[in-house]
């Protein structure tokens, strides 16, 4: 049962990259803000701020979500994937390591939602062409223009059958 | 806004007590509007949200050739749902056609239909004339530049558009919206929901404060009807219809036995061509008669300077549409 005790504020139990976490903050806080500004995981990046960019995505449940557009009192009881759940003892996921190889950024501002948006892409199992990566991952915008080198990196791991960690 | 309280209780009868006993509190779903419009935009204002997001409203059952959609069904969940696939590809194709996957894996169904409009000037706290935000206050985008705006169902009070896809495919299949509130259950034919702006932009559809929308029913077409939906757009994905068109056709023996069109991109609520489905039916399936139903589907269009050239795009969009789903080269 969701619900505050305090006026405007809620009581938020959340597991984070497999890691339980208790806080108590305004009802207004959105995820994003919760995992930048109150667990101080500042790999998810605030771009939008308003669900345009993608740069904020994470992992809810399994499933990519928007977290500038997700109160973190949504995610009570819930299971929440960042970018530095992806490699937990230093050791990189391989779609981390394909966006190095195939040069997939510039500036990095997009970088960890496009790689978050990619794990649950190769989950979602929409990798099969360059036009069916293209299309499901058009919620991640990046100002660079890396596309054609995203694409590459999520090909790779895709035709070598997966990626998930 | 300075204090949110966030509820989220567990029973449908609970939610709806909460929101109806309260000027200030609102449903909260996916919140990929609502959230938004109150803490980003802040062109709505609320006390209290309630969050439906974990009531039992959630999934899909075929109950006497209907299929039944919980409310809180996301659209990829719908998308991906084994009836819609099989029996419903035109819902399908319009719900990804909408947004981006992170966005649908939040959206509800029931959200989706009551999205609000994209029209910047409503969300614009710093532009005065919105007579949807604040009514008598006049519309600045009658005025000023427009283009993502409707030219059905407009007038000079308001030109805001009804951004969704998934409801164009819904109104052309002839969808029902149940609905819950405090006296009991209702449902209501997703044409007849919606309320064109007239002198109350600020009025968009039947619902009283503190109704819910519990599911939506889509009748489940007999074999034979051919359908589809597209979209016409400034990007190749992610983004918003400029026009788009749910059609389907049932031809026998070369005559058009069953007709259904709807609009995207050009109604300030989703918009079924009653028009030109009337006469397509009992004619011959071919460009003289798809020229005809194109040319009544878009008669007297409210138009600005920015959205004039809808019109025409519109109407070659039903053209190419309704070509392909009678089974013509294109
Ligand atoms: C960047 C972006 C791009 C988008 N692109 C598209 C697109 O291309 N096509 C498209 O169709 N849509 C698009 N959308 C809109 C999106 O589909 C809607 O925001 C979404 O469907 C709303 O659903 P939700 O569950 O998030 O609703 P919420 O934001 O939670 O709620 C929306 C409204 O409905 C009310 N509400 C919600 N559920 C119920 C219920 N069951 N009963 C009563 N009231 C309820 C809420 O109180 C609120 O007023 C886009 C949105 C964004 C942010
Ligand atoms: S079109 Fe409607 S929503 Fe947009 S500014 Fe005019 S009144 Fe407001
Ligand atoms: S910061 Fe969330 S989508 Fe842009
Ligand atoms: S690398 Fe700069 S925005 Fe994508």
């Amino acid at each position: 049962m969701g619900g505050a005790s305090v006026v405007g504020r809620t009581t938020v139990t959340v597991q984070v990259n497999g890691q339980e976490r208790r806080l108590e903050l305004d009802s207004r806080v959105t995820l994003l803000d919760m995992l930048r500004e109150h667990l101080e995981l500042t790999g998810t990046k605030k771009g939008c701020d308003q669900g345009a960019c993608g740069a904020c995505t994470v992992l809810l449940d399994g499933r990519r979500v928007v977290s500038c557009l997700t109160l973190a009192a949504q995610c009570d009881g819930r299971e929440v994937t960042t970018i530095e759940g992806l490699a937990p003892g230093g050791e990189l996921h391989p779609l981390q390591e394909a966006f190095i190889r195939h040069d997939g950024f510039q500036c990095g501002f997009c970088t960890a939602g496009q790689i978050m948006s990619a794990v649950a892409l190769l989950a979602e199992e929409r990798a099969g062409s360059d036009a069916e990566i293209r299309e499901f991952m058009s919620g991640n915008l990046c100002r660079c223009g890396a596309y054609p080198n995203i694409v590459a990196a999520i090909r790779e791991i895709a035709q070598q059958g997966g990626g998930m960690p | 806004m300075s204090v949110l309280e966030y509820r989220r209780p567990e029973q449908v009868a609970e939610a709806i007590a909460l929101v109806s006993a309260d000027p200030g509190a609102a449903y909260l779903a996916g919140g990929t509007t609502q959230l938004d419009l109150l803490l980003k935009d802040g062109v709505v204002e609320y006390g209290t949200l309630v969050d439906i997001g974990r009531l039992p409203l959630r999934g899909t059952s075929v109950v006497d050739g209907v299929l039944r959609v919980g409310a809180v069904t996301t659209m990829e969940e719908l998308a991906a749902d084994a009836v819609v696939i099989e029996r419903l590809p035109m819902v399908r194709e319009a719900l990804l056609s909408g947004a981006s996957t992170q966005l649908r894996n939040m959206a509800t169904i029931g959200g989706n239909l009551l999205q609000r409009t994209r029209c910047r000037y409503f969300r614009d706290r710093a532009v005065a004339a919105c007579n949807k935000r604040a009514p008598g206050s006049g519309c600045a985008a009658v005025r000023g530049p427009a283009r993502m705006h409707a030219i059905l169902g407009a007038g000079e009070n308001c030109i805001a558009l009804h951004a969704s896809d998934l409801c164009v495919a819904l109104v052309a299949l002839d969808a029902v919206v149940g609905i819950e509130g405090p006296d009991g259950q209702r449902s209501v034919p997703l044409t007849e929901f919606y309320v064109m702006p007239g002198e109350r932009p600020d009025v968009e559809n039947v619902l009283a404060h503190g109704e819910m929308i519990t599911h939506v029913d889509v009748p489940l077409p007999a074999a034979g009807l051919r359908a589809q939906y597209v979209k016409v757009r400034d990007r190749a994905s992610y983004e918003f219809a400029l026009v788009s068109a749910a059609a389907a056709l049932r031809i026998e023996e070369g005559a058009i036995t069953e007709a259904r069109l709807a609009l995207g991109g050009v109604g300030t609520v989703p918009w079924r061509a009653w028009a030109a489905e009337d006469l397509l039916r009992g004619r011959q399936a071919d460009e003289a008669n798809f020229r005809a139903a194109a040319e009544v589907a878009l008669r007297d269009p409210y138009t600005v300077p920015g959205t004039e050239f809808k019109v025409g795009l519109a109407q070659r969009l039903i053209v190419r549409t309704l070509k392909y789903v009678s089974g013509a080269q294109t």
